[in-house]
């Protein structure tokens, strides 16, 4: 049995899947949405990995060490405006975030 | 055959770990689980030959971003269940668009494959003979360089702005004060008194 290209992609399309359906399952808290999205991009890694690796072609595993840097910049920064506004609000809930009425 | 084998075993506690990240009672357990997941994502980069990248996975997503998470989580007095409820209440809406969205992609995803003329237009083949770890140097030192230092202005730029946000100044906290420590001199730290004896001071 030969593992192709497809599997992997399939595997990839289910974890995107389940980051998606996690934002919208945990509407109220923060913490849970930003690891659903931390999966998402991990779907894309594989994804682009996947493609390297049948195509002979680096630039997608490099792309990949790229989007594995903005990730975890954006982690960062996500928990730390999180941190911020649990100390000004007491709470995560994203549902009270509409002071700015938008 | 073994690697059919460690493929389905991958992708399979991959799937159950990232609906156990979302569907977990306890936040802390859904961080756990989402180390488990990276760690299968890593196994299945190894079973694509990239191993430079999935060590990287490990290092910077166990090592660093979800131990932010955990410290997040275990920091912040937050009562999760009060964030629970209504948790079904998007469920159908949710089910029904990553339905869509997954059928999509496996239609559309599952059936790819490599077509043989593709290789031809390649940015930087996979040379033989060469590790993984060294391919990606050469590339990444040489064909994305200014990509690279890019992505390190980045990674300064977040450092710099998690700092900022979560710089506070509080009060009541008294701290110490290192330049007028070493500032003071000997007039300001010593004096002679004068003492009539047997008057005490």
């Amino acid at each position: 049995m030969i593992i192709g290209l497809g599997h992997y992609l399939t595997v990839a399309a289910i974890v995107f899947t389940i980051g998606v359906f996690g934002i919208f399952l945990n509407r109220k808290n923060v913490i849970i949405i930003l690891m659903s999205i931390e999966l998402i991009l991990l779907a894309v890694n594989i994804n682009l990995v996947a493609f390297s690796s049948f195509m002979g072609d680096l630039a997608g595993q490099v792309f990949a060490l790229f989007i594995l840097t903005v990730a975890a910049a954006e982690a960062a920064i996500g928990l730390a405006i999180l941190v911020v506004y649990f100390r000004n609000r007491g709470s995560i809930a994203v549902e009270d975030i509409n002071m700015m009425k938008g | 055959m073994l690697m059919a084998l460690a493929f389905y075993l991958f992708a399979a506690v991959l799937t159950v770990a990232a609906v156990m990240v979302i569907a977990a009672r306890n936040p802390v357990h859904s961080v756990l689980f989402l180390i488990l997941a990276f760690f299968n994502a890593a196994g299945l980069f190894v079973l694509l030959g990239a191993e430079f990248l999935a060590m990287t996975l490990v290092i910077v997503y166990v090592g660093a971003v979800a131990v932010l998470f955990l410290f997040v989580v275990m920091m912040l007095d937050i009562d999760f269940t009060e964030l629970r409820e209504g948790f079904l209440n998007y469920a159908p809406i949710g089910g029904l668009i990553g339905g869509v969205l997954l059928i999509e992609l496996v239609l559309f995803l599952g059936g790819m494959m490599v077509a043989p003329a593709s290789s031809a237009p390649r940015a930087s083949p996979v040379r033989e003979g060469v590790s993984n770890t060294q391919a990606l140097g050469e590339v990444i030192y040489t064909q994305y360089i200014f990509v690279f230092q890019a992505a390190g202005m980045i990674l300064l730029i977040a450092m710099i702005g998690a700092i900022v946000l979560t710089l506070r100044e509080r009060t009541g906290v008294r701290r110490q004060n290192v330049a007028a420590q070493v500032g003071r001199t000997r007039a300001q730290a010593v004096e002679n008194v004068d003492i009539k004896p047997g008057a005490g001071i």
